[in-house]
């Protein structure tokens, strides 16, 4: 407590956290005391099989879930001890989410879904249109900006996702499953793009995913078995 | 952000405008029906009012019977009044102005091929004097007609449409019973009576021939007394009581045989009825507001878990409780908004017909038109908290799998 703060604390320290569903008979332990550094500016990928403890280790990182046991630290700031609004603003100040169903809302045109998150910031209305209109560029949809989902296609929904990620230049983007919805080609344009981002804006990048070709973007892959991390491997840089 | 939440509820309820206007429609009866019932109730006091004051309000009805029968009772085996008894009343009571004897009978008249049933009254000037019924054509009777009993009559305006149409009756011959009758005037048109009843239905002879030529008695059946200005009716109803006693001969201790009938008492008797009924009305209206407020309820709670995934995405995204908590509880208000103010539209309108339809005057009351507006309003807070907490409190990450 009274130590003195490390100058640059890790963006993301797990120490021993683990997560533990139901009681009694039907207790499930989807995490069991792992350890977990990431600094700023990676580009991990966490596998593993269905059930292994990815996701629910992805939304214990995204700050979505607090840990039952154990220590997790987000820039330095203790998120097991937070509130449910104090994790709120966690994420809306650091944190951009893509998942595997894209999840716009209906009905509601891509640009206005990608100001959402900046509505909750506060951001002034002309602003918001600016930021997410030039968010959408970024993405290469300035054309769709007033299309609803429904007229979208998979890629360009996903697409739509990821500027609504990045508009308020957060400090990690967590994707789950980003390209679980989509065929090879549509996959690789938006595993691209996220590369893109981690490359140029260094956003760091934590993508949850069980398919190989995907992980192969990122730079380092934790494989997660049984609520444990199995193995810890980084890439070597690609020529 | 709070305007940001009135713009998304806005977006929301046009989105689904069909759902939000059947939503809204309970809410929309209820104000209505709350506006509507509580102006036609106070409509129709006033106009009770008003009608009682035209019969008029210093008028005292002095009839044979017992004090505790009403106005529609029987005179029973009390002894009836002469006309001698009127002249005393007018003569000796100083806060009497004018004193007017009158007995009636049902008769159908007869003229030409035409024949009708109505009132005859007999009476005579005094009577229009103190009923302030005014002639609008002809003349009144003249003091000899009413002396000697002469057999002539003044209508009113229904006898003069069923009788004669739309020509001057002036000259023509009515028959009642056997008693040839020569029209002289036509009263004014008075209108309906509070209680419905057609106040032009009537003719009138001079009480004299009345007596002799179709009661065959010299009785007078009751005496209209209408008060002096600046005297309370509450007095003259004592000073002619006193004079009645005494002219026939009430020993002290014993009962009138006759009573004094206030046309106030008629108007607080009615005022209260229409009181009652509009409070009756009123409650009926409001419990439909609270059903139309469950209807908000039931739609909201359909909404918090049609957009469950919404929710998960606003929360994922950074929204904080309180601001799921202000969105869902804005777009409940705002609907019941609406409702309120198509309902204060509608009720107000209902309540222009109704006013129109018992002819008593359209007098909205800003009052009762903001307590039901903000009742609407209070409605869409109350059930929209519970499904709005119930959003808010939502876990994300079950939201955002809900499918």
């Amino acid at each position: 407590m009274n130590a003195a703060r490390d100058p640059a604390p890790p963006l993301i320290a797990l120490r021993g956290v683990s997560k533990v569903y139901g009681v009694g008979d039907a207790m499930v332990r989807a995490l069991d005391g792992i350890d977990l550094t990431i600094a700023e500016g990676e580009f991990v990928a966490i596998m593993g099989a269905s059930g292994s403890g990815k996701s629910t280790a992805m939304n214990i990182i995204g700050c979505l879930d607090a840990p039952s046991a154990g220590l997790y630290r987000f820039k330095g700031v203790d998120v097991s001890r937070l509130t449910r609004d104090r994790r709120a603003l966690l994420r809306r100040r650091w944190i951009g989410f893509v998942f595997q169903g894209y999840n716009l809302l209906p009905r509601t045109s891509a640009v206005e879904n990608v100001e959402l998150p900046l509505v909750y910031k506060g951001v002034s209305a002309a602003e918001r249109r600016r930021l997410a209109l030039e968010a959408l560029a970024r993405v290469g949809l300035e054309d769709r900006a007033h299309h609803a989902p429904s007229q979208l296609s998979g890629g360009q929904q996903q697409r739509v996702a990821i500027a609504r990620a990045i508009v308020g230049r957060p400090a990690v983007i967590m994707a789950d499953e980003p390209t679980g919805n989509l065929d090879s080609a549509r996959s690789r344009e938006i595993m691209a793009l996220l590369a893109r981002f981690n490359r140029d804006d260094g956003v760091t990048i934590v993508m949850v995913t069980h398919e190989p070709d995907m992980a192969q973007w990122a730079r380092r892959q934790v494989h997660f078995s049984d609520g444990r991390i199995v193995a810890d491997t980084a890439r070597a840089e690609a020529a | 952000m709070l305007w940001e939440a009135v713009r998304l509820a806005l977006q929301t309820i046009l989105r689904n405008a069909l759902r939000s206007f059947l939503t809204v429609l309970g809410v929309v009866i209820g104000v209505a029906s709350v506006i509507a019932m509580v102006m036609i109730g106070q409509g129709s006091t006033a106009k009770v009012t008003a009608d009682v004051g035209a019969l008029g309000a210093n008028l005292l009805i002095v009839r044979p019977g017992q004090p505790q029968q009403g106005p529609g009772a029987s005179a029973g085996t009390a002894e009836p009044f002469t006309l001698r008894d009127a002249d005393a009343l007018e003569a000796e009571v100083a806060s009497v102005r004018v004193a007017a004897p009158a007995s009636s009978r049902q008769i159908t008249v007869i003229a030409g091929a035409l024949n009708r049933t109505t009132t005859v009254t007999g009476a005579d000037n005094r009577y229009l004097d103190a009923r302030e019924i005014a002639v609008a054509l002809g003349r009144g009777f003249y003091d000899s007609e009413a002396r000697s009993g002469t057999a002539v009559c003044l209508l009113g305006q229904t006898v003069r449409r069923a009788l004669f149409g739309a020509g001057d009756p002036q000259g023509q011959t009515l028959r009642l019973k056997s008693v040839a009758c020569r029209v002289i005037g036509v009263a004014e048109e008075l209108g309906a009576s509070s209680f419905g009843t057609d106040q032009d239905d009537f003719i009138l002879i001079p009480i004299r021939a009345f007596q002799r030529r179709i009661a065959g008695n010299s009785d007078v059946s009751l005496i209209y007394a209408a008060v002096r200005d600046g005297v309370s009716t509450d007095s003259a109803k004592g000073d002619i009581e006193r004079l009645m006693r005494e002219r026939r001969r009430i020993g002290p201790g014993q009962e009138d045989d006759f009573n004094v009938f206030d046309m106030k008492q008629i108007a607080s008797v009615l005022t209260g009825i229409t009181g009652v009924l509009t409070g009756l009305l009123s409650g009926v209206a409001a419990i439909s507001l609270l059903v139309g407020g469950i209807g908000i309820m039931n739609i909201m709670l359909v909404s918090v878990t049609e957009r469950t995934r919404e929710i998960g995405i606003r929360l994922a995204i950074g929204a904080t409780e309180g601001q799921v908590l202000t969105q869902f509880l804005v777009e409940a208000v705002m609907l019941s908004g609406f409702g309120g103010l198509i309902g204060v539209a509608l009720g107000l309108a209902l309540g222009a017909l109704g006013s129109y339809a018992l002819s008593a005057p359209f007098a909205p009351d800003p009052v009762i038109l903001l307590l039901a507006f903000g009742f609407s309003a209070v409605v869409g807070v109350v059930f929209g908290y519970f499904p709005a907490r119930r959003a808010a409190r939502m876990n994300p990450i079950d939201a955002l799998r809900h499918q």
